[in-house]
């Protein structure tokens, strides 16, 4: 199982990496909230998978897994969901001064 | 104790004196600010007879103690001495400056520079620890960068701020790398510690390198040749600044580092050739170019630069004592010392005296060009009389101190021919002799050029008369202990000077074997006739100076020192740019892939070469198959995401992904982060879609074939990195597990849900900082969303 998830977010990397590379702005921000995917994904991984019941004490009777890193990923997923509507709005603001969406071509101007 | 508090209180003062400024808005800051100095220097007079008897006085504070810093004042003859001339000038400057800047400057910013200018330079002469004379030696060129670029509208003000601060920091550094080797040979950051050390140290191969660093740093301070470039530039100051900073304290702060350092170095007789061979090269440098200055401020910086020159290259020649070893025919060379030491005072007054004279003159006439200056003696019967004092005692004429001071160095150069030196001793007496009559020369353009001659070209705009009366008062004082000090030397040689001895000669003679008496005649000796005949051609040379005055073009602007500055701080400029561009391009996609190389290089490269490596399939948990297909979805669905025509089929297909991920969340027994996973999903991929409507469709990447291999391998070898080293990852089993503690949560603080009471107990903190971020987001997305530029709201209002 574990193989197999590492494997699979191997995947989700290269992917979120290659979009990342792009011009596109959307692409690129597609490429952050995969690349959030993975990571999230990679600690729960990481962290020992299927070795006990649901971290609920007084209704299972355990032993537990282990809750630490479902705190973290819970932590990290609104911030990143913060982070993805933040860069969305900049992307927006971005197209409207520059009448592009291609980070290529927004360029400051020299000693602005 | 107390010379702690005279370096704090300053810098206290520094702070409360701009808010006393909002309050008081019709008085001139200036008066509060007298109190300061004036504090001070009564608080250093009660130290003087307790240090003419031979005391000193120590106190320490433990700054960083586990790396053996220590904050200890020392407080001896030489630090006194100087203490007074920085409180003492200090107070008389201020006092000027209060009739000299009117009201409408910003005066706070400037007396608040000033004062942080004295605890600096104050913390420069009480500290013993190395490295906190380092760190206020450097403050004090920043302040003095600050107060040269006070009038910083003034681009030649702005260029002489920056001058002086790279001229004097980078001697500062390599002073500094001077005194970390004197650390590491002696093990001590003490200065007086290390005196009583060195003479052991004399072979060890740090101890040259050690002693040139740190005269680098003197000499840049104390504008040296060739480091002089950047005094006559930092006159864009304003006058009382150049009187009390670039004449009397700060460029004497390389003076004292000398003094400070003769009994560490001069064991050495390299340190003899070095500090008096660069004095008498700035000497008669300065002297030479101060007679072609067309601004009074500019030949005054000159004669500052020479006069500095002249006390180096007496504290050079004081020093061979060192070599000679002290008995009572090499006494002769600690006068020498003594010559140094009195000059610098006699310098002090006098040039103090002179500058502010150019104020008023700047300040009543509007002018400081020699060429346009001349008949102001009716006008301005008191400057004049002040000047004339000044300049005649700096030109070594007697009846005032500077007559003393040059005699006594006429004898140090004369003594010099008692060593074994064969032509070189001669050099040290002709130099020392052409360079004052160059002196003489200057001095007389001074007076002469300003108040003799007629008014025709002076601005007819105003009319001029003598300086307000408060404006007076400093110099005038300045130039009454010019003359006091020359009727009677002794009791200022006795009571402030003799101490210094102990400091520059320390276990050598006594106060009263070392304090020469100073008499105005001493009969017909050759020193005198030196003086008249100085006199003499110094007449003639004024006289004809228009016939000789060609000589100043002789020298090519290319091969000026100032030409060569400019050159590499242009050359520093273009390089760092062209560098810089080289990387720095704009390029989004080039930064990410400098950061993915360095991933690459240092955590895949310490991997590969720790060879960690290590991989076990048999602690796997069991596979299910719908699990499989699960993630055959998600993986295929994250592949087309690079293909995706449309970008809303892109974004479904990241939705698809981020359900995936819930239900591996419920797979993994973690339901709240699949709610929360559901919750967050739903609303981002809502978040696209609203965004798309403002954004062009996506076109279809035209990029270079090349550029997409290399996105692709960098893509890949990302992938690659992370998915070996998870496996190793998942391999190591040094850190055991901290879950335990959590299973506890209802003991500890009565939840059930674990994951709900690290979040809102275990690690509250975290959660609200967390909040703190969310927050932070949606202020910016509201704000981006409100506000509109410029060209936005024009394009609106035209519409």
């Amino acid at each position: 199982m574990e193989t197999l998830m590492v494997l699979l977010i191997g995947i989700f990397v290269s992917v979120a990496t290659y979009l990342l590379l792009s011009k596109n702005i959307i692409r690129i921000i597609i490429g952050t909230a995969l690349l959030s995917h993975a990571v999230h994904l990679l600690i729960l991984t990481i962290g020992e998978v299927k070795k006990g019941d649901v971290p609920l004490l007084k209704e299972k009777p355990g032993p537990y897994t282990d809750a630490l890193p479902q705190a973290l990923i819970l932590t990290a997923i609104v911030i990143s969901f913060a982070v993805t509507a933040f860069v969305l709005v900049l992307a927006y603001r971005a197209y409207a001064k520059n009448g592009t969406d291609d980070v290529e071509e927004m360029r400051g101007d020299e000693l602005e | 104790m107390i010379t702690k508090l005279m370096i704090i209180i300053p810098l206290i003062a520094a702070i409360i004196v701009p808010l006393l400024h909002k309050r008081f808005k019709t008085i001139h800051i200036g008066w509060f600010v007298l109190i300061i100095p004036t504090i001070l220097f009564v608080m250093l007079l009660r130290f003087i007879p307790l240090i003419s008897s031979g005391r000193t006085f120590t106190h320490t504070w433990d700054w960083i103690p586990s790396y053996n810093i220590s904050f200890t004042t020392y407080l001896d003859g030489l630090s006194l001495l100087f203490a007074l001339l920085i409180t003492g000038i200090g107070s008389l400057v201020v006092l000027y400056s209060i009739f000299y800047l009117s009201k409408k400057e910003s005066l706070h910013k400037f007396y608040c520079y000033l004062l942080l200018f004295m605890t600096a330079m104050l913390g420069v002469v009480f500290s013993d620890h190395l490295l906190v004379l380092y760190f206020f030696w450097e403050f004090t060129s920043v302040s003095s960068f600050l107060l040269i670029a006070f009038w910083h509208h003034r681009k030649a003000s702005r260029r002489g701020a920056q001058k002086s601060m790279l001229i004097t920091v980078s001697g500062g550094v390599a002073m500094l790398i001077g005194f970390l080797m004197v650390a590491e040979m002696t093990d001590s950051f003490s200065i007086r510690e290390i005196i009583s050390i060195m003479p052991t140290e004399l072979d060890h191969r740090l101890f040259m390198p050690a002693m040139i660093f740190i005269l680098l740093g003197a000499f840049t301070k104390s504008a040296q040749f060739p480091f002089h470039i950047w005094l006559p530039d930092a006159m864009e100051a304003p006058t009382p600044v150049s009187a009390y900073l670039h004449s009397a304290t700060m460029v004497k702060a390389g003076i004292y580092l000398v003094a400070r350092f003769t009994p560490i170095f001069a064991m050495n007789m390299n340190w003899f050739w070095i500090v008096s061979i660069v004095g008498l090269i700035t000497l008669f440098w300065g002297s030479f170019n101060a007679g072609k200055q067309k601004d009074l401020k500019a030949l005054l910086a000159f004669s500052t630069v020479s006069q500095l020159g002249l006390i180096m290259s007496l504290l050079g020649i004081g020093s061979i004592v060192y070599v000679l070893g002290y008995s009572a025919e090499t006494a002769i060379y600690t006068q020498a010392g003594f010559a140094a030491i009195f000059h610098l005072m006699n310098h002090a007054t006098f040039k103090g005296a002179l500058f502010m004279t150019v104020g008023i003159i700047d300040h009543e006439v509007g002018s400081r060009d020699i060429r346009r200056l001349g008949g102001l003696m009716r006008v301005m019967p008191i400057t004049f009389t002040i000047a004339s004092i000044g300049s005649m005692s700096m030109a070594g004429l007697p009846f005032f101190n500077g007559f003393l001071s040059k005699e006594m160095f006429f004898e140090a150069t004369l003594a010099i021919r008692h060593l074994d030196l064969h032509y070189a001793a001669s050099l040290f007496v002709v130099v020392a002799w052409v360079a004052s009559v160059l002196t003489f020369v200057y001095c007389a353009i001074f007076v002469a050029q300003t108040f003799f001659g007629t008014r025709d070209l002076l601005p007819k705009d105003r009319v001029i008369h003598e300086a307000p009366k408060g404006m007076l008062i400093a110099p005038s004082i300045l130039a009454i202990l010019v003359v006091l000090i020359f009727i009677f030397p002794n009791f200022f040689g006795k009571y402030i000077l003799g101490s210094t001895m102990l400091s520059i000669y320390p276990n050598m003679g006594s106060i009263q074997e070392m304090t020469p008496t100073i008499s105005a005649w001493h009969g017909f000796n050759t020193a005198l006739i030196m003086t008249i005949g100085v006199i003499i051609l110094g007449s003639i040379l004024y006289a004809t100076r228009k016939k000789w005055s060609g000589i100043y073009g002789v020298l090519p602007e290319k091969m000026t020192f100032n030409y060569l500055y400019d050159l590499i701080v242009e050359e520093i400029q273009i390089v760092g740019k062209f560098v810089t561009d080289l990387y720095m391009t704009g390029s989004l996609r080039h930064y990410l892939i400098y950061i993915y190389l360095f991933i690459f290089l240092v955590v895949g490269g310490y991997f590969v070469k720790s060879n960690s490596f290590a991989i076990d399939f048999s602690q796997n948990a069991p596979v299910e198959w719908y699990e499989i297909i699960l993630m055959i979805v998600m993986a295929l669905a994250a592949v087309f995401i690079i293909f995706a025509k449309l970008r809303l089929t892109a974004v479904v297909l990241n939705g698809v992904i981020g359900l995936g991920v819930a239900i591996f969340f419920v797979l993994f027994r973690a339901p709240d982060l699949a709610l929360t996973q559901l919750v967050v999903e739903s609303v981002t991929t809502v978040l696209f879609l609203l965004c798309f409507s403002y954004l062009p469709e996506w076109k279809v990447e035209k990029s270079a074939k090349i550029t997409k291999l290399i996105n692709a391998v960098i893509a890949i070898g990302a992938g690659v990195l992370v998915v070996v080293i998870s496996f190793t990852v998942l391999e190591y089993s040094e850190f055991k597990t901290i879950s335990g503690f959590f299973e506890n949560a209802y003991e500890l603080v009565g939840g059930a849900n674990i994951v709900n009471a690290i979040l809102g107990d275990f690690r509250a903190f975290d959660t609200m900082l967390e909040v703190v971020v969310l927050l932070t987001a949606g202020l910016g997305v509201y704000i981006l969303i409100k506000s509109k530029s410029k060209k936005e709201r024009n394009n609106h209002e035209n519409k």
